[in-house]
């Protein structure tokens, strides 16, 4: 679930796909060349990565249980550049409705409660964090003065 | 009786420590207002929030919360994954 190397979006997309399900979706979401109105040149994906497995799990499950669907998850860790896959979704489903709205389900799960972070380096040099919780969406990197 | 309690930092908090993990001796058993209370005595410790969240072996923790020396603790920014 956790990759450090470039993520195949067809070999989930794969994983998915069983012959009782007439629906496949899958979102990827892959490296913005900006943020927030500054131009991104890289991310760094961290994680707590004991930590960010299980929660992934208990995603999964929780999904799988509460619709007869399959679920598959992969997330980047590392540094990517502008176009990366970052993190892939893959649901199989009996029909679209579930497919697409487990789908949207998984990613925000994700988005709140798997511990990974993001560092973005920008053209100028600088770098911040995104931060969720900050009006502007991140935070400068580097120790205060 | 004192013991040190070892607490895992990640991204932004373990650039404003300065490390990736640090240990603070406080009296057994503790709990988290008082991991965090000795988090906030650190140099970094001044820019954390009101209330950070801190995970006792994967999972999150009250202030309240009783914490034991063995306990895997950590102390996680906003999630910011995806």
């Amino acid at each position: 679930m956790l990759h450090h190397e470039p993520i195949d979006p067809a070999a989930l997309v794969a994983a998915v796909t069983t012959p009782d399900h007439g629906a496949v979706t899958s979102f990827i979401g892959v490296v913005r060349n900006q943020h927030a109105g500054r131009p991104v040149v890289e991310l760094t994906y961290s994680a707590y990565e004991r930590m960010a497995r299980t929660v992934m799990a208990e995603i999964i499950a929780e999904a799988e249980g509460a619709d007869q669907v399959r679920v598959a998850v992969a997330h980047r860790i590392g540094r990517l550049v502008v176009n990366d896959v970052a993190v892939v979704v893959a649901v199989g489903a009996g029909h679209r409705d579930a497919a697409f709205r487990v789908c949207r389900w998984v990613i925000d799960e994700i988005k709140t409660r798997v511990p990974i972070w993001k560092l973005e380096r920008y053209a100028d040099g600088s770098a911040a964090w995104v931060d969720p919780t900050q009006p502007t969406g991140v935070v400068p990197a580097g120790r205060p003065a | 009786m004192t013991a040190e309690y070892r607490v895992l930092l990640f991204a932004r908090y373990a650039e404003l420590f300065g490390a990736p993990e640090v240990v603070v001796t406080l009296p057994t058993p503790t709990n988290g207002a008082g991991v965090l209370d000795a988090l906030r005595q650190f140099p970094g410790g001044v820019s954390l929030p009101g209330s950070p969240f801190l995970v006792r072996n994967g999972a999150q923790v009250a202030l309240g919360d009783r914490l034991e020396p063995g306990d895997e603790l950590a102390l996680l920014p906003p999630m910011a994954g995806g």
